[in-house]
């Protein structure tokens, strides 16, 4: 059975959004038909003004409402260390751990070829451009630990190796709370190659 | 909801809510299997880097369907990855290396096109296992490599190039034109206008991937193997009336 005009409309659009299937479009139609008029004009202006206002970084690519983000702007970051990430949700996930105090370089994505997204179709060129300057020393890879990340981190290697940069790949191995014994062989493999002498 | 185990390569996958997967399976006994496996992204999975593109595992999987409705895999709803073990982590050795990774994604991608849901395709399976092992082992070229499992994947599906003989009137070769949609080298008298004109060693490279003869085809010109690559995608593409995503993505520097 289908609902009329403005609420199957609201049902249908709703349903287009990621991880939301028709019963919870339903449903979340039915809150906002339920909240206060102030509510619900408070979802409505955030989401026009997250459309109209966010844009993304001209020199990294992270999400931003200005020409250059919060982060390529301080000048109390270290400008000679990049860290390269996927998507604009990975600074967030290493600003939390506040132990980098360098810049990023927003990817857009990692290299797929079976999906058909190439190094073109990434924001790698633009990378290139921001190291020739020579004043960035030292480049921090930190695409996914997946094979797709894991590709791209190595086809930037490729690309970057011969400009005499130090180029690092963030460790992978054993996670914080876990068994020894229900790692795979490829975590504990590269939980073995990266060991460290404990002092 | 009979639980099944079987042996696989995972050809495909992709991101699903938070953070699981749908994985794409080509299994040894049920073909072409889709699956959930239920927050494979996080880093505390137990899934680890078994659930990767090219990984040959032995899988153990939840069919959604009744009992007797259907054998395990042969529907179209998704099935449940409950358990895994690594045969063969032949994707996450090969991502270090750019070259042979873009193969194993056309290797995949191949795959994926050419099998259906649930219909048992063992030699294909038997062959994508044997295309990641020779690509980790490092004893061809990935590029010869790729081009092999390609045209021996065609003829898997019936849609092998006449190269010895003129694929129109059987005339024995060789033959000095090749044309993709008449089905591979042609002979004077048959050759259709814009068939193509490949060097001889070319063809020979291709009856050399295809037979198996890797002295012949290690020992071929740099020439000859692109001209290869070429036509074998060709080949391949037209039959499969679709380009595939990752051939043009292949990086055979």
């Amino acid at each position: 059975m289908m609902y009329e005009g403005a609420v199957q409309d609201l049902i249908d659009e709703l349903g287009r959004l990621p991880g939301v299937g028709p019963k919870s479009a339903q449903r979340i139609a039915f809150y906002l038909l339920a909240s206060e008029q102030v509510d619900v004009e408070r979802l409505a202006s955030t989401l026009i003004r997250v459309k109209n206002d966010v844009k993304f970084c001209s020199i990294c690519g992270n999400v931003s409402e200005s020409e250059q983000c919060r982060i390529c702007t301080d000048t109390r970051r270290d400008p000679t260390i990049i860290c390269v990430v996927e998507e604009p949700k990975d600074v967030l996930a290493v600003e939390r751990t506040r132990e980098f105090r360098g810049r990023y370089h927003v990817l857009g994505g990692a290299i797929s070829p079976i999906d058909g997204v190439g190094p073109d179709d990434l924001r790698i060129r633009e990378l290139l451009v921001r190291l020739r300057d020579g004043v960035v020393t030292e480049l921090i890879l930190a695409t996914d630990p997946n094979l797709e990340g894991e590709a791209t981190a190595t086809y930037l290697a490729r690309m970057i190796n011969p400009m005499g940069l130090t180029v690092t790949r963030l460790a992978s191995g054993l996670p914080v709370g876990g068994d020894l014994e229900y790692a795979d062989e490829v975590t504990l493999g590269r939980a073995f190659s990266g060991r460290r002498r404990v002092d | 909801m009979p639980l099944y185990r079987d042996e696989a390569v995972v050809l495909r996958v992709q991101k699903l809510g938070e953070a699981d997967r749908i994985v794409t399976l080509l299994t040894r006994k049920h073909g072409r299997v889709r699956a959930v496996g239920k927050g494979v992204r996080r880093t505390t999975s137990k899934f680890g880097a078994s659930l990767e593109p090219g990984s040959h595992i032995e899988v153990q999987l939840h069919s959604r369907m009744p009992d007797g409705a259907h054998p395990p895999g042969s529907q179209r709803g998704l099935d449940l990855v409950t358990q895994t073990e690594s045969l063969g982590a032949y994707g996450a050795q090969l991502a270090s290396d750019y070259s042979r990774w873009t193969a194993v994604s056309a290797i995949c991608e191949t795959t994926e096109r050419l099998t259906e849901e649930g219909e048992p395709a063992l030699r294909l399976y038997l062959l994508i296992v044997g295309a990641l092992r020779a690509l980790v082992e490092r004893v061809h070229p990935s590029g010869l490599i790729l081009d092999a499992f390609l045209i021996r994947a065609m003829s898997n599906a019936g849609w092998e190039p006449a190269l010895t003989e003129c694929a129109k009137c059987s005339a024995p070769g060789p033959h000095t034109a090749f044309n993709v949609p008449a089905g591979g080298a042609m002979c004077e008298n048959c050759r259709p206008t814009g068939s193509a004109r490949p060097q001889r060693e070319s063809v020979e490279l291709m009856v050399a991937l295809l037979g198996g003869d890797w002295t012949a085809a290690d020992a071929s010109n740099e020439p000859a193997r692109r001209e290869t690559s070429g036509l074998v995608a060709a080949h391949l593409q037209w039959h499969l009336e679709r380009g595939l995503r990752s051939l043009p993505l292949v990086d055979r520097s």
